[in-house]
């Protein structure tokens, strides 16, 4: 109860947010790209079987491919119109990666097909794990975790609090704060579910105080409801991390290497919890999602309806991009996003913006120093990491020593050593990388 | 289609943008008005010490990086901060041939021969006035007071003292408050030590303007605060302590802070960042140790003074210090 200091986490960065541009312009519907370029594999875990082939008609939100195995989701048509190719499409990895071309019927409605909807009153709480799963539902916040894995309690434990997450502290980003202040009947109704699906007795919404207006219009929601509430934290990156708004909510902390639900907590996106209460209802399956298209490079900013798998030139060019002009682009924020080098990639459950700049607006000069050991990264990082000493030994390849004695596999790469650091050291980049050779070298062993 | 060139980088995409040579820059800025300090109390003879001095470091790195066949560093405005600190921890009248000496030690030995920027253990500036003292004990500890009434209008000989010829010294010794206290029992009025019309080295007689330069970094976030102040409550606590003890053997805290290179060692120099912990527990153990070596040296050591190597001795056990003192991981007991 004495947690009037610890209404946040500790240390963390100030990163200019770059909202002010997006975020009061409503969601608009992109309109349908004539080829649809679906990957088969949109979110962590397997890869879903597929149940088309080519030349097959599909329509709107129809089943196109089935979870195979539990840490997989189901993929839906995100438009009518014809299987015209089954084969390699490109990805954001740079690869090449399983995938269908979809031609859009010009004559078709659009009009979205759905199941059988789930009752919330009377399905268990695996009946809505199940749900979600075949809706296709993933992580929106950008990391396309299954959500159903997520919410999943393991036996012994207990979810005593959910928390969804509507914090969006990536700059630029303004798709959560759209959501909520749009879709709160299809936030609640989600709610519902996952508190069913969890067993959670209450749910808090955290949202960042530069929100307030998303804040005060949930709010007006939950007058009668005891059970749910919405609490405003302090604007600090990364607060939307699950573990660092826990600990701001709750004043908890989840434990090294563990996941949140040891501290009897679940974390679920706030536009994840949208969707969720949108599509159990009525058994359709996920087939478009907001996205923030925002940039210099982009005349027609602002917060976009786009189905999955609309490739990502289109969209460019449907938002007045110039695309022979771009210089850079990024999928998902500045600060942990992707950046792309490819325009033919298209759209995934994932992507939550778009970030474009021309060659006027990105001017880099950032000659690298050596680490002067100012402290900078010390002091921005929110899980307390020594990153300066990381970055060291990761030059000397000391990866052992970095798991073992520095707690290297508890970093999540939100960038705040690397935003800081005045001498210009990619550590995150560092850190990355030897996070991935020490769990190689686990596995091996 | 037209074929766009993409530029890729890895996240983040966004910095702070605040550069290592940014941070150096304030340093220098920060230095200046107690140069500016130096120069009105020494006048022409602390412009050319401050000059040469700088001019040795900046030229010592230059060269050795060309030697060496590395792109130069001198831009990164480390060499100038080395420069300037090691002139203000000069007697104003210093032969400038010893003083350039004093650069090329505080480069080559105290920076470049353990890797240059950011591997330095000590601060350079310090092994370069740690080799003076070494080498020219005599000349070091001459001191010549402050406010000559020709200052502005002649240098004094000894600055153009011939290289390793025995210096013609003219010097009347004017004695620092500190070796007053020490040698002879007297000792000077604190308003005057904090302001600065007192005889010591270049940089460390004005309090009053070392402490608004430590300031303004400070504020700039270019600075940790925690290392002066551990320095300087410290060193209050223990001199007070002894004052009360017996105040004719011991002098009192207020003496102690302003006299002699207190304020110029605790906030230029063992704020160096390369030298000094990371973590905030770290650096305030490191002050505190710094502290009590000050007070050991001045009450009971030989010398006068024990800010130098109060100060070497910290950076050698910085590294220990972040060792043994780690903060808590999150989400992990220890």
């Amino acid at each position: 109860m004495l947690s009037f200091f610890n209404k946040t986490f500790k240390h963390g960065i100030h990163p200019p947010d770059y909202k002010s541009d997006t975020k009061d312009l409503p969601i608009r519907q992109l309109e349908f790209a004539p080829v649809m370029i679906l990957p088969l594999s949109q979110s962590i875990g397997n890869q879903p079987k597929l149940l088309v082939k080519e030349g097959d008609e599909v329509v709107r939100g129809q089943l196109i491919a089935t979870p195979d195995g539990y840490m997989s989701v189901a993929l839906h048509a995100p438009i009518s119109g014809k299987i015209r190719k089954i084969g390699k499409v490109p990805s954001i990895t740079g690869k090449m990666v399983d995938g269908i071309y979809i031609e859009s019927a010009p004559w078709s409605t659009q009009q979205i097909q759905g199941d059988q909807g789930t009752n919330l009153e009377s399905s268990s709480a695996d009946e809505i794990l199940n749900a979600i799963q075949n809706a296709g539902i993933v992580g929106l916040g950008g990391a396309a975790f299954p959500t159903h894995v997520k919410l999943k309690i393991p036996d012994g434990k207990q979810c005593d609090v959910l928390i969804i997450n509507g914090i969006e502290c990536e700059p630029f980003l303004t798709t959560d704060h759209r959501v909520m202040l749009e879709q709160a009947n299809d936030i609640f109704t989600g709610i519902q579910y996952l508190m069913k699906a969890t067993g959670a007795p209450r749910t808090i919404i955290g949202i960042e105080a530069n929100k307030q207006d998303a804040a005060d219009h949930l709010k007006t929601f939950i007058r009668s409801n005891k059970n749910i509430e919405v609490k405003v934290v302090p604007v600090k990156y990364p607060q939307g991390a699950e573990k660092m708004l826990i600990t701001s909510l709750l004043n908890r902390e989840v434990p090294s290497g563990g996941l949140p639900i040891e501290c009897n907590a679940v974390v679920v996106n706030v536009a994840t919890t949208a969707e969720i209460g949108r599509l159990l209802p009525t058994g359709k399956g996920i087939q478009e999602r907001v996205i923030t298209v925002t940039g210099p490079a982009v005349k027609e900013k602002g917060n976009y309806l786009v189905p999955i798998g609309t490739p990502l030139r289109y969209l460019l060019e449907s938002v007045g991009v110039e695309t022979d002009k771009i210089s850079e682009l990024y999928m998902g924020g500045p600060m942990m996003g992707t950046a792309i080098s490819n325009l033919d990639i298209s759209i995934t459950k994932g992507t939550s913006g778009i970030v474009a700049f021309t060659n006027e607006d990105v001017v880099r000069n950032e000659k690298v120093y050596p680490c002067i050991r100012c402290g900078a990264c010390v002091d921005a990082c929110p899980i307390s990491l020594n990153p300066s000493k990381l970055g060291v030994l990761a030059k000397y390849e000391a990866y052992d020593e970095m798991a073992k004695k520095y707690n290297l596999l508890d970093c999540f790469e939100c960038g705040s050593c690397s935003y800081v650091c005045p001498s210009h050291i990619p550590l995150v980049q560092y850190f990355r990388m030897s996070k991935r050779i020490v769990r190689k070298r686990k596995s091996v062993t | 289609m037209q074929q766009t060139t993409l530029n890729i980088s890895t996240s983040p995409h966004l910095t702070k943008g605040i550069s290592t040579n940014t941070i150096m820059l304030h340093v220098v800025y920060a230095m200046l008005p107690v140069v500016g300090f130096a120069f009105y109390g020494f006048g022409l003879n602390a412009l050319l010490i401050v000059v040469t001095s700088v001019f040795a470091c900046v030229l010592t790195e230059h060269v050795l990086c060309r030697v060496t066949g590395k792109n130069t560093t001198v831009n990164d405005w480390s060499a100038v901060i080395t420069g300037i600190l090691l002139a203000l921890t000069l007697p104003p009248i210093f032969p400038l041939w010893m003083t350039f000496f004093g650069g090329f030690i505080a480069i080559a030995v105290g920076k470049f021969a353990f890797g240059g920027l950011g591997y330095n253990v000590f601060n350079p500036a310090l092994v370069g006035r740690a080799g003076l003292q070494a080498a020219f004990p005599v000349a070091i500890t001459t001191w010549y007071p402050a406010m000559d009434v020709s200052r502005f209008t002649s240098v004094n000989q000894s600055l153009l003292a011939i290289p390793l010829m025995k210096p013609e010294v003219d010097a009347f010794s004017g004695a620092t408050p500190l070796s007053a206290f020490k040698f002879e029992g007297v000792a000077t009025a604190g308003d005057q030590l904090f302001l600065g019309f007192v005889s010591g080295s270049l940089g460390e007689t004005s309090a009053l303007l070392i402490l608004i330069g430590g300031l303004y970094l400070v504020i700039r976030n270019f600075m940790n605060w925690r290392i002066p102040v551990a320095i300087v409550i410290t060193v209050f606590t223990f001199s007070w302590l002894m004052n009360m003890i017996d105040s004719t053997k011991y002098p009192d805290p207020v003496f102690m802070l302003f006299a002699g290179g207190l304020m110029l060692g605790a906030v230029f120099m063992a704020t160096d960042m390369v030298a000094s912990p990371l973590t905030p527990l770290g650096v305030t153990v490191y002050g505190i140790i710094i502290g009590l070596l000050i007070i050991v040296i001045r009450l009971w050591g030989g010398l006068p003074e024990g800010v130098m190597y109060a100060i070497l001795i910290g950076n050698a056990v910085s590294p220990h210090i972040d060792n043994l003192i780690k903060h808590r991981v999150y989400g992990t007991s220890k």
